[in-house]
Order: C-alpha cells, then structure tokens, then sequence
C-alpha cells in the first residue's frame, strides 16, 4: 500500500496563543477510510485546514503523495477533495453553476466538467434541483452538494469533515453507503466525526486526537480488539429477585426488570446465560450498553486527561 | 498536473463568474452611476454651468464632464471588487478558490478583471451618455481608453486589498467614504485646482487622482487645466503604472501568506 498522506510533527499555534496542534504525526494509505477522532477542541478541523491549505501551519511538515504542501501546493490540491463542516457554496449560485464553476476553478473547462456535473447530479439525487439557488436547498441537499462540489475533479482523496453532523437518520444512512462505495472504487476517505458508530461502520483505521496531540493511532480492528470489557444492557421478563455472581462478570440491577453486565474479554456469553437461568432470570432482550469504540474514546481520552493534569 | 492551461481555464472561469454577478444585478451596479450622471448633467449644464460659464477657458459643462465619466469608474472598480471579495469571504465561499489549483495569480487576475470590466462598462456607457448632453468630439480615443483602464486596474486593486483587510461590511465602505471621495472631489473634476490658494495647489497635487482626471480631460477636449500644458501626460501615466505595481505586489503578497483569508 503507498502512502498517501503523510504528517510529521505538525504543529499550529494561533494569534493569541491557542496550541491547536502541539506535534502530530500520521500516515494514511491508499484506499484507506481513515476516522480522524476527538472531542471538541481536540484539533481534528485545524490539521484538515492544514491539509486543505485554510490554516497556515506553525512548523511541521505535509506530505500527500509524495509532494510537500509547502512547495507542491496546487499539484497536491488537485488531488484533494473536501467536504468541509458548514455549508460555504455562494447562496446565490445555482447547483449546476457552483458544481460547473469549482470544476472551472481546478482547470477542466465547461464542455468537459459537463459530464462530471451530469453525474454527480444524478448519483447525489439532485438532477431536479440543478437551477435551484443554493441558498434554497434543504440542509441534506446542501450537504450533497458539498460533497458532489468535493468529488468534480476526480481526486483521489477525499475529506469529509463531519459529513453527516446535524442529518437526518435516512440522509445518513445515504451518505454512508456512498461513502462506502467511494472507497470501494478506491479513493482514500479522511473522515471526522462525532459519531463513533459512524466511524467503526466505515473506517478501517482510526486517528483520536486529543488536546493536539495524537492519543491513539491504528486500525480500527485492533483498536476494537483491544477493548478488556463489554458492557451489555439485559432485561428480563420476570422481576429480579437475587442477582448471580461470578468470576469474569460484573452484574449490576438497573431496576426490577434489567440488568447491566460488564463481561470480561475473556468470559463468554454462554455461560451468562446458564448463570443467569440459573437464577431465574428470563432474558428476553439484549442490547449494548454503549458502543465498543465509545467505550474505548473514552478509556483514552480519559487516561490522556489524567496525563496531561 | 497543473499547467498553464488549467490556470487560464480558472482565470476564465473566475472572469466569466465575476462578470455574469455584476451584470446580473445591472439595476444595482451599472445605472445608478448612469442616473447620476444625466443628474450632474442637468445641474452643472443648465442651472450652475449657465452661471459659471467657464473654468480654465473651457465651457465648465465640458470641463466637469471628464471627471464625472471618470468617477463611476473609480467608484464601481473599487466597489466591485471589494462587495464581491468580501461577501465571498464572508460566507465562506473563497475555500471553494483557496482549495482549488488556481493559482494566487489566478485569484488576483480574476477579480481585478470583474473590477475593471465593471469600471470599463461604466466608464463607456456613462461618456455615452455624456456626450448626448455634450456633444464634443473625443480629442485622443487611445489616451481615453488608457487612462479608464489604468484608473479601473488601480482601485480594482484597492478594493481587493480592502477586502482582504475588512473583517466586516462597514469595513469596507471605510476607503469608498473616507478616501476616495475626498480624493475625487478633491482632484479637480468641478474646479481647476489653480484657481486654489497656493498651498492648496501644492497639496493637491500629491493626489493621484488629480493625474487621472487631468489626463483623462485631456484625452477627452485636448485641454487641461494642469499647468497649461501637456508635460503632465507622461508622469502621469508614469504614475499610474507604479501604483499598480505597488499594489500588485501588496495584493500578492497577502494572497501568499494568506492575510485576512487563513487562520
């Protein structure tokens, strides 16, 4: 696998003093669906800024595709595409003008772009509303616009800065399935987000920034691999009367009717059950009590709080 | 790969773009300048001109007329470029030029272009209209169209570096108010500035505007007021140039270190 984008020591301090970034690092590769975590604050829109050439970096060094930001900057803009966080299409530009104009501004004349427009108009469901002021879509259509703008001149990677925030569930759940099928075509996808569920459905490796810094960085396999517990939400059809104990379980009764139990990486679900039919307690639904990368966020997040004070 | 050819595909784009704003929104940008014109025309030709009847030997309606063609196009290069740099920077819609391939040049040319197309269209339409009220025989077309131009490419150029400075939209009606007006008013479009006391003449003549007009009267009737002569066209247009080097450079320079665009 080639490495697409490479980060070495990057770091930002803005007018005022704010550390936004205090020395990252990273590497994605090709083909890559990268989730660039954190909470907010953390740095993950400044290091995109970077990248996209928005922010103007303190010191460190950018490196997509073999060229350095600081000397290759529009060789390497033309193979990055980005979705950014707030809508920022002129409102006053019609949907084909805006897609046909950002086409123009990366050198592929009307004649040529004209197609790519067609396309993009089509696939992102906005055939109807290409003579429509940008101004006046809906915030869904505003985002696949943004994201159809992203995509007009081809490049081979793409970021999506918190793509899906503030969306409705049908509109993401769309935008995920295009996004999977960009990266199945073998684009490489930089994604932030807020969603851990959206990141452990699309990503295949995971970046957690953290007060500037990288927290955590690795495939999303290991990441979730290495998580020690899970906890689990069980209700029970009958009242709970004792509560079982054993080794590799933590139970605890969140009322009459459920449970919640921490099993260790090692103990199985199996054995909960006898233990729990043991007891008399009638299971009829099983949930989780938190997604599995959340729980791990937080694990490291947390443990990095702690370092830092 | 970028080459020379995506460049001009993006500075066409970005020209094309500019243009098609301004002349969509005609009634905003191209005829009040038109109105105020057939305005000054009736008040200086019929009510003040009838009185002062002339200035520097010259019948006053055809002394102010050079002038008053030449301050829309003061007025709409600056204002074109600023309004639009600004609301494109104000609603964010510049990341769409800052994270394309189009080069600092591209961005710099694009938007002096709409500046000038602007102050160009203005300036040739406003004369139009002018010569119905004043029906003179332009003395030097090739000086006229010079001057216009040069006049529209150095406050095009004022305007973007307002825009980038402006962090709002009071800010960037701060040099149209408080500078150029003046500096128009003050550079002779209604008066021959030697009818003013002589410390007023010295000081007037550090306003670059009054080169502008000077010439560009003399293009238009083949008289001047400055000095009585000619020897002032080629400084003039000396002066001119310079300014748009000056201001060239100060604009690529605040493109290339990203000043008022990036964080």
């Amino acid at each position: 696998m080639n490495t697409v984008l490479e980060l070495h020591e990057l770091k930002k301090i803005y007018k005022g003093g704010n550390v936004a970034l205090k020395g990252i690092s990273l590497q994605i590769q090709q083909g890559d669906c990268f989730a660039l975590l954190g909470p907010n604050g953390a740095g993950k829109s400044t290091t995109i800024g970077i990248i996209c050439s928005l922010v103007n970096k303190t010191a460190g060094k950018v490196s997509i595709l073999g060229y350095d930001l600081d000397s290759h900057s529009a060789k390497i803009k033309q193979h990055l595409g980005l979705v950014p966080q707030e809508f920022n299409a002129n409102r006053f530009e019609q949907v084909e003008h805006i897609l046909l104009t950002q086409a123009g501004y990366f050198g592929i004349p009307k004649r040529k772009a004209q197609a790519n427009v067609d396309y993009y108009l089509e696939v992102l469901d906005l055939k109807d509303k290409r003579n429509v002021q940008a101004g006046a879509l809906s915030g869904g259509m505003k985002r696949r616009l943004m994201i159809a703008r992203a995509m007009i001149h081809d490049p081979d990677i793409i970021i999506l800065d918190e793509p899906t925030a503030g969306v409705d569930v049908e509109l993401r759940h769309s935008l995920w399935k295009l996004v999977k099928s960009i990266n199945s075509n073998g684009k490489t996808i930089i994604l932030t987000t807020h969603y851990l569920e959206e990141a452990e459905r699309l990503c295949n490796k995971v970046a957690i920034i953290h007060n500037g810094k990288i927290a955590h960085q690795g495939s999303m396999r290991n990441l979730l691999e290495s998580s020690a517990n899970e906890k689990l939400l069980l209700t029970s059809i009958n009242k709970i009367e004792q509560l079982p104990q054993a080794n590799g379980y933590k139970i605890k009764k969140l009322n009459d009717h459920s449970l919640e139990v921490t099993i260790d990486a090692n103990a199985g679900l199996n054995s909960l059950f006898k233990l729990l039919d043991q007891a008399n307690i009638q299971i009829t639904s099983i949930s989780n009590a938190s997604n599995k990368l959340e729980q791990l966020y937080m694990r490291i997040t947390n443990q990095k709080q702690v370092q830092s004070s | 790969m970028i080459t020379h050819y995506s460049n001009r595909v993006a500075l066409f784009t970005l020209c094309r773009l500019e243009v098609r704003r301004f002349l969509r929104i005609w009634p905003q940008t191209i005829l009040p300048s038109l109105i105020s014109l057939v305005l000054y025309m009736l008040i200086f030709g019929t009510v003040i001109g009838s009185q002062i009847k002339t200035m520097g030997g010259i019948r006053y309606i055809e002394y102010v007329l050079p002038g008053l063609v030449l301050m829309p196009v003061v007025n709409n290069s600056y204002v074109n470029v600023a309004s639009s740099f600004f609301g494109n920077k104000f609603q964010r819609s510049i990341e769409e030029l800052l994270v394309s391939s189009a080069s600092n040049w591209t961005i710099l040319c694009g938007y002096v272009f709409g500046g000038v197309a602007r102050g160009l269209l203005t300036g040739v339409l406003t004369l139009l209209v002018g010569l119905m009220f004043v029906p003179i025989k332009i003395f030097n077309w090739p000086l006229a169209l010079i001057t216009i131009l040069l006049t529209s490419i150095i406050f095009a150029l004022t305007g973007f570096i307002n825009a980038v400075y402006a962090n709002k939209f009071d800010d960037v009606s701060i040099i149209p108010t408080f500078v150029l007006s003046p500096m128009t008013y003050l550079g002779g479009v209604f008066y021959s500035t030697d009818i003013l006391p002589e410390i007023w003449q010295k000081i007037s003549h550090f306003n670059p505007i009054l080169y502008q007009i000077s010439t560009f009267r003399y293009s238009l009737i083949g008289a001047s007021s400055m000095d009585g002569s000619t020897s002032f066209i080629m400084p003039s247009l000396l002066i001119m140039l310079g300014c748009i080097a000056v201001l060239t450079t100060i604009s690529m320079h605040l493109l290339n270190t990203g000043k008022g665009l990036k964080s």
